[in-house]
């Protein structure tokens, strides 16, 4: 079972829609007890940092992650859960997890394209992923496949070693991370058509494990 | 680089779609849940749903068929249409919708845009604008005017600046229809499209006229727009998603590729 944890941030239900779709058994909790039987979690998030953070303390979940990492369950980030695994956040300048070393920093302005275009934030759309290292749960995922990204922020791992994909808006930046039993998407797996399902799948099945 | 975004728009009244899709197969079919998937599986990259009912129940039928759709299709699609309270958005997009759109609403009372974008974030307020060519005047300097319910009403209202002070008020994203180009089929309003994409900070989707491929590019490009709203040229099996797409990229246009 995949515990997705509930902290009232934003839309949970559509996780737990792909996953029925897939049918990968899960259930949406708060519980901690819950989440630490869980077989895998998958941490979403849509919001604003300092709330989040300030809910995830408020419920003891913060708690819960730093332990069910540190027991090497497989873990999964998505969107402002990829961004509050690191160190801090600009974001209503926030103390985050720090289970990854970095930061998240907010797209400098004024960006520019390479044909020196304006660029919107939030970077809102479909975009492409360069994968930098394989890894199971990006099993079967090609270059062109694109993922749905909505944010303001962006997270910057303070070592190469934690990046696995990515992407281009006026800056490269970090769009996969991770390391060990986490792996954290800035983009949404859930809202990322057929490419998306096939990363949650894979995660579905994932060990925590995979060759550096 | 982000992708284009081809985005077709359902039109829904009592739960039932208003204009059936025709399939190569001359088959009509009116269910927007259905619909919805048909799209999503050609490669929509966003569906939106335009509630056009008018009756008292239809918050339950709405809901319920937002419901059903967040169950079938696996990208963002918004909702529009009567929605005129936070408790309206809280409502649908807890029942899936990623975004939620505001039209006449919001010229009504311009707080729900400040209001939703707090409680749910800027990125589910999509500012719906409906625009009529006026002269200009120094009440509507830009020479395109706000109109509401559907162009029945004017407002006196510039354009330009109700776009910049929707931005600034907390809309995620514009989405742009020309009055007096939609239903024509003969192009998007190119001028008016570029004006408002060129001063805002936020995405533009251009809405209204489009009856050929080339009118989708050029909107993309000429009128740079982020995203092109379709409704007959695909409803009716003029072009699928995937021809529009495929013209795009060979005309340099990125546009997500969702075939293998």
């Amino acid at each position: 079972m995949i515990g997705i944890i509930d902290y009232r941030a934003g839309n949970l239900k559509s996780v737990e829609r792909a996953l029925n779709k897939l049918a990968v058994p899960c259930r949406i909790t708060a519980d901690r007890e819950v989440l630490l039987e869980a077989e895998r979690i998958i941490f979403p998030g849509v919001g604003a940092a300092g709330k989040a953070l300030e809910d995830l303390r408020h419920l003891g979940l913060d708690r819960v992650l730093i332990q069910a990492y540190e027991q090497g369950k497989p873990i999964l980030g998505i969107c402002l859960g990829a961004q509050i695994v690191l160190e801090k956040s600009q974001e209503n300048n926030t103390r985050c997890l720090g289970l990854v070393p970095g930061e998240v920093k907010r797209f400098p302005t004024p960006l520019l394209s390479r044909d020196h275009d304006p660029l919107k934030i939030p970077h809102m759309g479909w975009n492409n992923v360069r994968i930098l290292k394989p890894h199971p749960v990006l099993a079967g995922i090609r270059e062109e496949d694109e993922f749905y990204f909505v944010h303001s922020y962006y997270t910057e791992p303070a070592s190469e070693t934690w990046g696995i994909g990515q992407t281009e808006h006026g800056i490269e930046f970090t769009s996969i991370l991770g390391s060990k039993n986490l792996i954290a998407t800035q983009f949404h797996p859930e809202k990322s058509g057929v490419p998306g399902l096939r990363i949650l799948k894979n995660f579905s099945t994932w060990k925590g494990t995979h060759a550096q | 680089m982000l992708s284009k975004r081809i985005i077709p728009c359902l039109d829904v009244r009592a739960g039932k779609t208003t204009k059936g899709i025709r399939f190569k197969e001359n088959v009509d079919i009116g269910d927007p849940v259905e619909m919805g998937r048909f799209y999503y599986e050609q490669g929509a990259d966003e569906i939106v749903f335009y509630d056009i009912t008018a009756s008292s129940d239809r918050r339950d039928i709405v809901i319920d068929v937002v419901n059903r759709v967040a169950e079938e299709i696996f990208i963002p699609f918004s909702v529009g249409g009567g929605i005129r309270s936070v408790q309206d958005m809280r409502d649908v997009l807890l029942a899936g919708a990623e975004k939620v759109s505001i039209n006449t609403e919001a010229i009504m009372n311009p707080r729900l845009i400040p209001e939703g974008a707090q409680a749910f974030g800027s990125q589910c307020i999509v500012l719906g604008m409906d625009v009529k060519r006026v002269q200009p005047s120094p009440k509507i300097p830009s020479g395109y005017e706000m109109v509401t319910h559907g162009g029945r009403s004017d407002t006196g209202i510039d354009a330009l600046w109700w776009a910049k002070e929707g931005e600034r008020l907390g809309a995620g994203e514009i989405c742009l229809n020309s009055i007096d180009a939609d239903g024509t089929q003969q192009g998007y309003e190119l001028t008016l499209t570029a004006l408002i994409s060129q001063n805002v900070g936020i995405p533009v989707i251009a809405s209204g006229g489009a009856g050929s491929i080339d009118h989708v590019y050029d909107a993309l490009t000429k009128g740079k727009a982020d995203a092109a709203l379709v409704a007959s040229i695909v409803h009716y099996g003029t072009y699928t998603i995937r021809e529009i797409k495929e013209a795009l990229l060979a005309k340099g246009v990125k546009a997500r590729k969702t075939w293998r």
